[in-house]
């Protein structure tokens, strides 16, 4: 299991961003485990200043607005 | 037999990118150009009299529809692609450790240029503060952000005219600058909320690796991606906004918003403000109906006013805040950036 983690308020885009891993996981075969932080508190601490951001395995791969399809698919397959 | 290698589409060479730009923009200039006939014409196709206030209503609908959406579109885009050589964490490194003053300044000119989503606000406000932007920096960025946007100046551009778009500019930058300013001075530090603080001395947060290098064929993608929500999120609002606006065209008396929202009223500048912070619109539902409260005989202070105060205060805005920010910290920003907005009505009902 991959963790990765969605930092947001939950904003229109980060419920998308959520799906979307959700989707390339499950196309790419990975097994990941999506957590929503929605804590300001926890976003802040994680250093994200635009949302959604998105960490994999702990590390912060992404910040502001939806990633793009094609490095998504890099991160989760890393 | 075919390859089973299957080789990724080619991506389209950026001197296509270009030309399709610039096609688009010659495009673009020509259509714009025949709104007014091309609306003159639905509206003649519609069994109404062109001059009973309901043909009066929909000319204006035909036309500004139409004409706000082609501003929007090429504007947003633009700024888009100007947007995408900016990011919050370069601004942040910009104006962290910035003296107050020049600090201001650059803050909200950088607040227009960075890209900005209000519901990031919170991440915002403790990723400046905890780098070390004085607290007075990072609100005149939070005002200027919101206040001064792309959908706010086209719509006042398209429908009021270049000199209220160029003052309205003006004057949002000045009371973000001065409100900033008079809040760095007051040196309010200690009414965060105390979590704030903690990250304030503590955690450093941790960079994000640079992004490669983006080309300018991924800078137009990120301008279409711009164009894409802001219509998906604003077209509702113009459409309503306009159709208010119509109807306020063409059945409202010449004298009634001279009378509520003229300039002999004093205090309907202070009213205007104080109605405008409840209301919660952007830019694009306000400014069609700025427009009609204009050609009524409302006064141009009034109006900007309200309308200022309807997009920089808005009450979803301070809620978000509060998980930031105490209730003291709140009635001070609203206090000092409402007192601007009155001086800015007040300024342009003396003057106009």
């Amino acid at each position: 299991m991959k963790p990765v983690k969605v930092y947001g308020p939950g904003c229109k885009r980060c419920e998308a961003t959520a799906q979307m891993i959700q989707e390339a996981a499950e196309r790419l075969g990975v097994e990941v485990a999506v957590e929503k932080v929605t804590d300001p508190r926890q976003i802040a601490m994680a250093g994200v200043m635009s949302t959604p951001g998105i960490a994999v395995d702990g590390k912060l791969v992404h910040a502001g607005g939806l990633p793009d399809k094609a490095k998504l698919d890099g991160w989760l397959a890393a | 037999m075919t390859s089973d290698v299957t080789t990724p589409h080619p991506a389209r060479p950026e001197w296509q990118w270009h030309l399709g730009v610039a096609g688009f923009a010659v495009a673009w200039w020509l259509v714009y150009h025949q709104l007014v006939p091309l609306s003159e014409w639905l509206v003649a196709q519609l069994p109404v009299d062109r001059h009973s206030h309901t043909g009066e209503a929909l000319a204006f609908f035909f036309y500004d529809v139409p004409k706000v959406m082609m501003l929007l579109t090429l504007i947003v885009f633009a700024m888009g692609v100007v947007r995408s050589f900016f990011s919050p964490e370069k601004t942040r490194a910009l104006l962290s450790g910035k003296r107050e003053g020049l600090g201001n300044v650059m803050s909200a000119g950088l607040g227009i240029l960075t890209p900005f989503c209000s519901c990031s606000a919170v991440p915002l406000f403790i990723g400046f503060v905890s780098a070390g932007v004085p607290l007075g920096v990072t609100f005149s960025f939070l005002i200027a952000a919101p206040m001064v946007n792309e959908v706010a100046l086209v719509l006042l551009f398209g429908l009021v005219g270049w000199q209220v778009a160029v003052t309205y500019l003006a004057f949002g930058l000045g009371i973000a600058i001065l409100a900033g300013f008079v809040i760095g001075k007051l040196h309010l530090e200690g009414w965060l909320q105390d979590w704030v603080r903690d990250i304030h001395s503590g955690a450093n947060a941790p960079d994000l690796p640079d992004g490669e290098r983006l080309t300018m064929t991924d800078r137009y993608g990120l301008g279409i991606e711009a164009v894409r929500e802001i219509f998906a999120r604003v077209w509702v609002w113009i459409i309503a906004g306009i159709g208010m606006g119509a109807l306020i065209h063409g059945y409202v008396p010449e004298d009634l918003m001279a009378r509520i929202m003229g300039a002999d009223a004093w205090w309907s500048v202070p009213a205007a403000v104080v109605m405008g912070i409840p209301m919660y619109t952007n830019a694009a539902g306000v400014i069609p109906i700025v427009e009609a409260l204009l050609g009524k005989g409302a006064a141009l202070g009034t109006v900007l006013a309200f309308m200022m105060s309807v997009i920089a205060l808005s009450l979803p805005e301070m809620i978000i805040l509060r998980q930031v920010l105490t209730l003291r910290l709140i009635a001070v920003f609203i206090g000092t950036v409402a007192s601007g907005i009155l001086a800015v009505g007040f300024l342009f009902n003396l003057i106009f």
